[in-house]
């Protein structure tokens, strides 16, 4: 076994007892060692939490008990997701020093799973960013070239993944935080339909878009990780009911007879044209495995941006009020309770969190809310339907992830606009709650890693997942 | 946000007491009351009064960062359930936060209803006959408390501008409340009062609350203005807060009338704005202007699902409401043969289907209503039998027991739950004879031969004449230890002052 081997080889040696969870974890600890430096993945590396649980797998192991499908698997999890008594930052100074009560659902379900959690990874603080720049904590860095950033705002799981350092990881997932940095950096990333996994325990940043969702070096282990963390939450009101249908069982049906559309509208302007050429690419080996492919009409899309970028700051404001200082994390002492939570909230925020508290507080506003947040909500409604139509005639879409291949540290960290732009590409399925994966496909002009995304409506995983299939195999 | 407009009442003006003039009160009332729920709102914390602060609390109620609220289906229940008692529509619902930053809500947001509330447009009908319109009434969740101290002594006040630390208990935080929001149909403070107090009988009946004013688990806001009789638009108006009990409600709106009278007489105008009563100053003393109030910025809760209620679920809702107040009243008044109005008393002392048990049975209404109103505790009473009180009236009627004496057996009645023969026997209550009474009668009228002569001399109209009717019977009867027949007596003595 060599120290790269997807989660599935590792948990299927661990289980068969041919090695255990604490060499799988030392192997992994070691490579952190070596590479975490130049890398910064991590806020927090837990290697004696780690080693604690790996040992207590392998006891559970040696007593014959099923210890799960991601039997000592080291996991990456995204900081913004919440860890008894670990400390919980969302790369953000104003989360200083709080340890949440209680885990995640989505950490209950892999560590109940067997897998062994090594660390919080960095993110733009609260998840606001695209590329991991936004930390309060100093950037992430692209494991394939460290002067280029991972993406964001999930790079530090991303990049944990590309490094070695965990064969899995979780992120979340509000406009393309899972897809854009799994592109830049070459693994596997998927963002579920909205109310398939749960948001307990996943910090908000904009409530109706976010979506927890696994990082993987293959479609397969992604796969295995998202069977494992899907399915109904009575925690969160807006967990999807009733069973669902696990995706790992149908990773090697192929996409033949499957009717794959190309989104025009995402092919055009802004695109780099070595990416673009990949996509083709990769519809031509969808086509050659014999799926359906032609050319998509989702005319809306091109307003997603624009209405992301009101709706998710809006609920931002909401979501990010409860840090003032008067319960936990950073405060500021100030002559009165006003003063107080003023300084604590000027001090603790970065200037990105900020910047979209005041795009989000007036664009909900007495006298703005119509202009603004109600009219987006209204394109929302539109790009809906458009989707809805594309879908009449197509089972799944096919886009580039991200525009670019990764790009240079502070390259864009003057212009919040071309920042944003990274993500037009992935914000359209979280304003409409739909499913898409990120799959390398190989690399652009650059040699840096290009990924392509696959876009399925609500629920159609299973769907999604042959095709991501199909890409991995052709990109062999 | 709410469109105030109030038809003109026929409640009596307010009389300037500075220049005479004739001035219309218009109050709309917001109740707040928490729902009696097992636990709260959006977890599964217990929804308990006075326990040690901090100790009913949990990521969700304390809106600890990932933590994420569940609707208790509870709640949707009583909510529902207070909305169908106040004859309101239930709709489907959306839940919507309203921003704002206070120290004793966990997310400086509070979870409430905006645009879509669970219940709209019902009213209460009050004992005198007012229709109160019921604007909605939404289901939000409460805040924690704050307790505002200081280091030395006699400082302070619990006021926040000169704490010096302030405290916080966020047990209450997320308790379900239900906010009723009234139409400005109200023109006098004892029309307020009455339907605080009737709102408060909905909700006892309903069993959906303790509804407490004293322990704060029934709030009370009014909305106060002013206009010239006639005028046709409203005035401007002010929130009163504060208001701890019903009778500092119709304190605070009685001075706040006056208040604003007397500003817009003097030309000057009412600002818009909340104001705070103050109990012992006997006032209300201005808090922050609704002109730079915050901007609550409501938008959907993601977080939440809608609430939709099928059509089952409000018919079982319907089904299962207890009789209401303004029915009970409407029963007994039927049964009786006198106005609602002149029944609320019973009503309110829950007597009335003990009265109407016995009316139906075929007992004398009026004797029963005077024993339900004058000679019967509200508690302990509400089990007697009404068979029994039947029995008890018909001895009256037939002259075996005297009213003085029935009150006598009554009271026993109600501690032994005996029958009211054996009582009045055991008590040797017999109906006096009518000679041996006309003897009394004669020997009282003898023993004030002043009183008497100006007794016949009086026209029946003047005042004197009822006190002096008094004067005799009292005599009579202490001369019977009340054993005679109050009816009889009087009877005795017109036919003497007659044939005089």
């Amino acid at each position: 076994m060599t120290d790269l081997a997807s989660a599935a080889a590792i948990a299927a040696a661990v289980r068969s007892g041919e090695t255990t969870a604490a060499a799988v974890l030392e192997t992994h600890l070691a490579r952190i060692d070596e590479r975490e430096g130049e890398i910064h993945a991590f806020n927090l590396v837990l290697a004696d939490d780690a080693r604690r649980a790996a040992a207590e797998i392998d006891r559970r192991i040696a007593d014959g008990i099923d210890v799960g499908p991601l039997a000592g698997v080291p996991i990456a999890l995204k900081d913004n997701l919440t860890t008894r008594g670990i400390p919980t930052t969302c790369s953000s100074r104003i989360l200083e020093g709080w340890r949440p009560p209680y885990d995640a659902t989505v950490v209950e379900r892999v560590v109940a799973a067997g897998a062994i959690a090594v660390g919080k990874t960095n993110l733009d603080e609260f998840a606001m960013g695209s590329s991991t720049e936004n930390s309060a904590f100093g950037p992430t860095r692209n494991p394939h070239d460290t002067s280029r950033v991972p993406g964001g705002s999930s790079g530090g799981s991303a990049a944990a993944v590309a490094a070695g350092f965990a064969p899995l990881s979780l992120g979340s997932d509000t406009g393309g935080s899972i897809r854009q940095p799994a592109a830049l950096c070459g693994v596997v990333g998927v963002k579920p339909t909205y109310g398939l996994v749960s948001r307990y325990g996943l910090i908000a940043f904009a409530s109706s878009l976010d979506q927890v969702g696994p990082f993987a070096n293959t479609v397969e282990d992604a796969a295995l990780l998202l069977d494992v963390i899907a399915g109904h939450d009575p925690r969160d009101s807006t967990s999807i009911p009733g069973p669902i249908t696990p995706v790992t069982p149908v990773l090697s049906d192929g996409v033949a007879g499957l009717r794959i559309g190309l989104v025009t509208e995402l092919m055009g302007a802004g695109i780099d044209p070595d990416v673009a050429a990949r996509v083709h690419a990769a519809a031509e080996a969808l086509a050659a495995a014999g799926a359906e492919v032609a050319e998509a009409s989702v005319p809306a899309v091109t307003y997603g941006l624009s209405a992301y970028y009101l709706i998710a700051p809006a609920e931002a404001s909401s979501n990010l009020s409860r840090y003032d200082g008067v319960r936990y994390g950073l405060r500021v002492d100030a002559p009165t309770t006003g003063e107080m939570m003023t300084a604590t909230r000027t001090a603790g925020f970065g200037d990105e969190v900020k910047r979209r508290i005041m795009l989000g507080t007036y664009a909900l506003s007495a006298g703005y809310y119509d202009a603004y947040y109600g009219k987006a909500l209204k394109v929302r409604t539109l790009i809906e339907r458009d989707f809805a139509a594309a879908y009449q005639h197509f089972d799944l879409l096919l886009s580039p992830t991200s525009p670019t291949t990764a790009f240079e540290l502070g390259a864009k960290t003057a212009d919040p606009l071309t920042m944003y732009l990274n993500d037009i590409c992935t914000i359209p399925t979280n304003l409409v709650g739909h499913a898409a994966v990120s799959v390398p496909f190989g690399v652009g002009d650059d040699g840096l890693p290009v990924g392509v995304q696959v876009l399925a409506p609500a629920l159609a995983e299973p769907t999604m997942f042959r095709a991501a299939a199909v890409l991995e195999e052709a990109a062999r | 946000m709410i469109e105030f407009t109030s038809a003109p009442s026929d409640a009596p003006p307010i009389i300037s007491p500075t220049t005479g003039d004739a001035w219309e009160l218009v109050v709309g009332l917001e109740v707040h009351c928490e729902l009696a729920t097992v636990t709260k709102l959006f977890c599964s914390c217990p929804n308990q009064f006075g326990d040690v602060p901090n100790t009913n609390v949990c990521p969700v109620c304390l809106g600890l960062p990932g933590s994420l609220p569940v609707l208790n289906r509870q709640v949707a229940t009583f909510a529902m359930t207070l909305g169908r008692a106040l004859h309101c529509r239930v709709e489907p619902s959306v839940f919507a936060r309203k921003n704002y930053f206070y120290p004793d809500m966990p997310k400086d947001y509070q979870v409430t209803q905006f645009d879509q509330p669970t219940n709209i447009d019902g009213f209460i009908d009050l004992p005198d006959g007012l229709r109160v319109g019921i604007e909605r009434a939404h289901i939000e969740e409460d805040t924690g408390k704050n307790s505002h101290l200081t280091n030395t002594a006699g400082g302070g006040g619990g006021r926040i501008h000169n704490a010096d630390y302030s405290l916080i208990d966020y047990n209450r935080a997320g308790v379900p409340l239900v906010e009723i929001v009234g139409r400005p149909d109200i023109h006098t403070s004892d029309q307020a009062k009455a339907y605080v107090d009737e709102l408060r009988a909905i909700l006892l009946a309903t069993g959906v609350s303790d509804a407490k004013m004293e322990e704060g688990s029934m709030r009370a806001d009014a909305n106060v203005s002013v206009r010239r009789v006639g005028d046709a638009t409203l005035g401007k108006r002010c929130e009163i807060k504060n208001v701890n009990s019903l009778r500092s409600l119709g304190r605070a709106i009685d001075h706040e009338a006056l208040r604003q009278i007397d500003l817009l007489e003097n030309g000057e105008v009412v600002m818009q704005e909340t104001r705070h009563w103050d109990e012992d100053a006997g006032r209300t003393r201005s808090g922050r202007s609704k002109e730079d109030a915050d901007d609550y910025r409501y938008f959907q809760e993601p977080d939440l699902v809608p609430l939709v209620p099928s059509a089952e679920e409000v018919a079982a809702i319907d089904a299962a409401l207890p009789m209401l107040p303004a029915q009970r009243r409407q029963r007994l008044a039927e049964a009786a043969g006198v106005a609602p109005e002149s029944v609320a008393l019973h009503v309110a002392k829950g007597l009335d289907d003990l009265a109407h048990a016995a009316i139906v049975a075929g007992a004398d209404p009026d004797r029963v209503l005077t024993h339900t109103e004058h000679n019967l505790p509200a508690d302990g009473a509400a089990g007697l039998d009404p068979v029994l009180l039947t029995r008890l009236v018909a001895l009256e009627l037939d002259g075996s027991l005297t009213a003085t004496q029935a009150k006598t057996v009554l009271a026993d009645m109600v501690t032994t739950g005996r029958d009211p023969e054996s009582i009045a026997q055991e008590h040797g209550f017999e109906a006096m004879d009518t000679g041996d009474l006309e003897g009394i009668v004669d020997g009282v009228i003898a023993a004030n031969p002043d009183e008497w002569a100006t007794f016949v001399e009086l026209d029946p109209s003047d005042k004197r004449t009822k006190k002096l009717t008094g004067f005799f019977t009292g005599a009579i009867m202490k001369a019977t230890q009340g054993k005679a027949d109050g009816r009889i007596v009087n009877t005795l003595l017109a036919e003497r002052r007659a044939s005089h």
